[in-house]
């Protein structure tokens, strides 16, 4: 468990007054090298987020949005994995451009993440106290005594009841979502400037689901940090993200802020998706179902990845990859931040 | 952060890749190709590991040489007699193909070649023997023990452990010193003794971790019988580590003959390179080649196991890489 | 699907047992041949009462004490009827895992009883165990470890017809298998494949096409998609919906995705620390509910529409769900309970219909296990 760098230097923002997004991916393209072949996980992202924002990655195992994070955050096996194009800008510096020296400089501490399963990223021999503690000892230089005080204070700020009596307490002694607050905990600990979260409550119980998603949606405006949410479950999407990016074969197939997105989806995937989920508050007749199954990524369809699976399909769809249009009302008038790789968009929105 | 990612969508992509269905998608969801059973997965990345080829072409050559060590020899000569006045310690010549001459002559005047061929079958005997004594008994105990847990695993853990707390030499050596005639069956019977254990262990975790799983209590749900369980669903699925873990310690076993033959507890009978090094040590600063030829083809029939051991762990475990 | 329809009723004529033998294989037959009897539709096909159990803790090694039991089912009663789709909501924990251990007899239960067309199962044992097995089959949750990996999808689904070989003749089994991966929407020729050469929505089918292999009547689901992925999900809720009408089962449907549970279920039923919380019909239980805890668990069910956030009541519960094996005194869920009072950690609330609606015709008459029970409508509170 290196989580921590051990040098102290402060990266100062060499782009002081930079006022474009906090992080902006361009083009990123990622592949495995397996023997069956090349498995293509993301083929050209593009996303950004502002300080302050909420954007949810949505998509299916295999769409690559957990593979376009770790690419982010620098933590990707390579090999077998490969980027062969693309940038990360982090407050406008490529971060793939940067030495190692500098990239762990960044995370952890301007950009933290926070993982699924909280038990597999502690350390289980360590306290949490002081597993907590380390940030402060190794980035901050802080004493033993000073690091456990704001060890106290962190798991206090995070809603561990009785925080303590319990930091001298090993993970294995926490519940799932005391855990899950104890990861949020460390990832917040140096004020980062970005959190991606990466199903940070699949693995939780619906009642403790809804404690840790308020508890990170209040820290992220009290912070004003930038918030990468990734998940499949479209029921944590509307309740927290401002805006969504859906993810379906390593591309991004529509995005748009999350009402607009969610009234009126502009990509049959989307569409699909929003119709095939039962709903809480009505008793539906027998449900949507998107046929077929999600692309094998050695082995993605020609023409839009999409195609073989949509009820819309033609024959274009299976010979051009759509570009990711810009969506306009019927009128003309461009719908902000709107945009779907569907080259029957108009239809789709319309149908 | 953590360097403990976890890999969700790697491992995903790994998976899709290592499938080569799924392209397309009609509800019924095809799966093209031919079937890959797990086994036949192994087999191609054996097929495709030069480690397992060289080793295996070793294997197969020392087989050879155990069962017609003649064959490799021309004329004939034998491994035992010996003429003092013409070869007393003559150093190795390279004559001709196979010739008795090629490693040079003992003490005695005995081939050092003819010697090292006739060897060989001892030593691959004994190996072999107390690897298929030790993987039945060991895992038959470590599959019982693991399936039926309670007293019965209490038991057995007690007994493997004390077991294990012997000197694997030390008690082959106290058994064997009780036998006036060693014969191969009697040093394979002693090694196997002191060495079902540790497979007993490897089996016993193996089956604990595979009776868990859902196809177990899938096949519990159906009404299986308890014989079904164990040999369709357990022992399958179970065995890749006895498997790998038998193979590498068959080098062990060979050493272990080597070494009480050395220290002459050995086998009596047959020709054994562990008599044959000791006899050489005292040659070593006359005629280094009397250790020198045996010791080397010790080393290289155990490598060769290891690294047959280490290639089938590698294709029966891939996440060990 | 014609010999997949119920009229395989030879198989339990036993011709040549000694005299002996025969006084206790008939009444052993029919004991059998009770538990082959049609039930109508509308029938309890399963009565569940007072189910107990209790997983003792021990220490030591070869001598093994007592410490203490995880009480993980603690006295729950229901009845699942002919031809309909029971869910069993909750939380880890909750135990409606053990429930579908229990009634699957995967485990032994502490107390209680599970009638099985009126007979006991918990107490069978032989040849009439696997006559009940043959009629209650199940379907897990993670389609990568339910199937053998060295197993071909043939050898899967036919293994039920070599454990009850009475069920289809030799020949007639892999036509049996193909048939049945037709059932659930795979391609037949697929017979000889690995699980691992499939999808997880393919492997799940094939889980299912096992279930069905024996024509079993009731079929335990334990949260059969929450494995998949979204888009596959809806494939497999379908494919399980069309079966329960072709098949005429009965499910029980274990799930901690409540929106899943309400589009499938006929009647639903709530868990909390085992014991059953509330029970009802799906409009009941949804739309009006009168547990807290239910209203809880509803409320805080992450819902697919961004304009409910701002208009959505949320009861965020504090704290954690106690431990099974030391869990509150009276009222289980009290230490999370807005309404908790002095009488609910004295007293156990019983799963009755609460005594202010038992003469009213509302939905809201339905048995809740709460002392303060009162109807609270979390759903539509937009």
């Amino acid at each position: 468990m290196s989580i921590i760098d051990k040098t102290d230097a402060v990266l100062e923002p060499e782009a002081v007054g930079f006022d474009g997004p906090l992080l902006d991916v361009r083009d990123l393209h990622v592949e495995f090298h397996t023997r069956d072949g090349v498995a293509k996980a993301v083929n050209g992202v593009n996303y950004s987020v502002e300080a302050g924002e909420t954007l949810a990655v949505l998509g299916e195992s295999g769409s690559g949005k957990s593979v376009t994070a770790q690419a982010i955050m620098g933590i990707l096996d390579m090999p077998p994995g490969r980027i062969p194009r693309g940038e990360i800008m982090f407050r406008g510096q490529d971060m793939l451009k940067m030495s190692e020296e500098q990239r762990r400089r960044i995370r952890g501490r301007k950009i933290a993440m926070i993982f699924q399963d909280a038990l597999s990223s502690l350390n289980p021999v360590l306290s949490v106290g002081y597993q907590l503690g380390e940030m402060y000892r190794v980035h901050e230089g802080l004493s033993k005594k000073a690091a456990k005080a704001k060890a106290i204070e962190m798991m206090d700020r995070v809603k561990i009841p009785a925080a303590a009596a319990r930091v001298n307490d090993y993970p294995h002694q926490f519940s799932g979502g005391m855990r899950q607050r104890i990861m949020i905990a460390m990832a917040l600990a140096l004020e980062p400037e970005l959190i991606i979260a990466d199903e940070p409550t699949t693995a939780l119980d619906v009642t403790v689901q809804a404690q840790v998603m308020d508890l990170l949606a209040e820290l992220q405006r009290e912070y004003r940090m930038g918030l990468i949410l990734i998940t499949h479950d479209l029921g944590v999407v509307a309740d927290v993200a401002d805006k969504i990016a859906v993810m379906y074969a390593g591309r991004i197939v529509e995005r748009g802020p999350v009402h607009e997105l969610y009234r009126n989806p502009g990509h049959p995937y989307t569409k699909g998706l929003l119709e095939s989920i039962p709903r809480l508050d009505q008793k539906g007749q027998e449900l949507y179902a998107i046929k077929g199954l999600p692309p094998n990524l050695t082995r993605i369809p020609s023409g839009c990845a999409f195609n073989p699976r949509c009820p819309m399909a033609q024959d274009v769809c299976r010979t051009d990859v759509p570009p990711l249009h810009p969506m306009t009302a019927p009128d003309g008038t461009e719908l902000v931040g709107r945009a779907s790789a569907c080259h029957f968009w108009k239809e789709t929105v319309n149908g | 952060m953590s360097e403990l990612t976890s890999k969700t969508d790697t491992v995903v992509a790994a998976q899709a890749a290592t499938t080569p269905d799924a392209v397309l998608a009609t509800d019924a969801g095809p799966a093209p190709g031919k079937p890959r059973s797990l086994w036949s997965d192994a087999w191609y990345d054996l097929r495709h590991n030069w480690m397992f080829l060289l080793s295996t072409f070793l294997i197969l050559l020392l087989l050879l040489i155990a069962a017609v060590p003649d064959l490799f020899i021309s004329g004939s000569v034998s491994p035992r007699d010996g003429d003092l006045t013409a070869h007393y310690l003559q150093s190795p010549q390279m004559s001709h193909l196979f010739s008795a001459e090629w490693f040079g002559y003992d003490h005695q005047g005995r081939s050092i070649y003819a010697r090292v061929l006739h060897g060989t079958r001892a030593s691959i005997l004994v190996g072999v023997m107390v690897t298929l004594v030790v993987s039945l008994v060991g895992g038959l105990v470590g599959l019982i023990s693991g399936y039926f847990g309670g007293w019965v695993d209490s038991v057995v853990s007690r007994v493997t452990d004390v077991f294990f707390g012997i000197p694997f030499l030390l008690g082959a050596m106290v058994v064997l010193n009780t036998f006036a005639e060693r014969s191969v069956p009697v040093v394979a019977l002693a090694l196997a003794v002191l060495g079902w254990t540790s497979i007993a262990r490897v089996m016993r975790g193996s089956v604990i971790t595979v009776k868990q799983a859902d196809y177990v209590t899938a096949a519990r749900a159906l009404g299986a019988g308890t014989g079904r369980i164990l040999f369709k669903h357990i022992l399958p699925n179970a065995v890749a580590p006895v498997i790998v873990v038998a193979t590498i310690a068959l080098g062990g076993y060979i050493t272990a003959e080597a070494t009480l033959s050395f220290l002459g507890i050995g086998l009596t009978e047959a020709i054994s390179w562990g008599q044959d090094i000791s006899s050489g040590k005292d040659y070593l600063r006359t005629a280094q080649y009397v250790l020198f030829f045996p010791a080397a083809m010790l080393s290289v029939t155990v490598l060769a196991f290891l690294m047959f051991g280490d290639a089938v762990r590698n294709a029966l475990d891939p996440k060990s890489r | 699907m014609a010999e997949l329809s119920k009229n395989d009723e030879q198989g339990d004529t036993t011709p040549n047992v000694s005299e002996v033998e025969v006084v206790e294989a008939r009444t052993e037959a029919e004991e059998v041949a009770a538990l082959e009897a049609p039930v109508e539709r509308g029938e309890p096909i399963l009565q569940v009462r007072n189910l107990v159990k209790h997983f003792p803790l021990t220490q030591g090694i070869l001598f093994k004490k007592s410490v203490g039991a995880v009480k993980a089912v603690d006295g729950i009663s229901f009845d699942l009827y002919q031809g309909e789709t029971l869910g069993i909501v909750g939380e880890s924990g909750c135990g409606k895992s053990t429930v579908a251990k229990l009634l699957m007899n995967l485990e032994r239960a502490t107390a209680g009883e599970i009638f099985y067309k009126g007979q006991d199962i918990t107490k069978l044992s032989g040849r009439a165990l696997k006559a009940v097995r043959r009629n209650i089959q199940m379907v897990f949750q993670d389609p990568y470890t339910s199937l053998n990996p060295r197993m071909t999808v043939g050898d899967i689904i036919g293994e039920p017809f070599e454990i009850h070989p009475e069920v289809a003749p030799k020949g007639d089994r892999r036509k049996k298998v193909q048939d049945l991966l037709d059932v659930v929407g795979l391609n037949p020729e697929y017979i000889n494949r690995y699980p691992h050469q499939f999808s997880g929505g393919q492997r799940q089918r094939i889980g299912i096409a096992r279930g069905l292999a024996l024509n079993p009547e009731i079929i335990i689901c334990d949260e059969p998609v929450s494995a998949l992925d979204v888009s596959v999900q809806a494939q497999v809720i379908n494919l399980m919906e069309g079966l329960q009408d072709e098949f005429n089962l009965s499910y029980l449907f274990i799930a901690h995705d409540l929106s899943i549970v309400r589009h499938i279920s006929d009647r639903v039923g709530v868990m909390y620390l085992g014991k059953m919380a509330e029970i009802g019909t799906d409009t009941q239980i949804y739309d009006h509910p009168t547990h807290p805890y239910t209203q809880a668990l509803l409320s805080a069910v992450p819902v697919p529409d961004p304009a409910a956030r701002e208009h959505r009541e949320r009861i965020i519960l504090t704290g954690d769900v106690p431990s099974p094996a030391n869990p509150p005194s009276g009222c289980r869920f009290r230490t999370r309970c807005w309404k908790a009072q002095d009488k609910c950690a004295e007293e156990v609330p019983l799963l009755a219909v609460p005594e202010r609606f038992k003469n009213s015709d509302t939905p809201a008459a339905h048995e809740s296990a709460c002392h303060f029970a009162e109807e609270k409508d979390v759903v539509h509170a937009a």
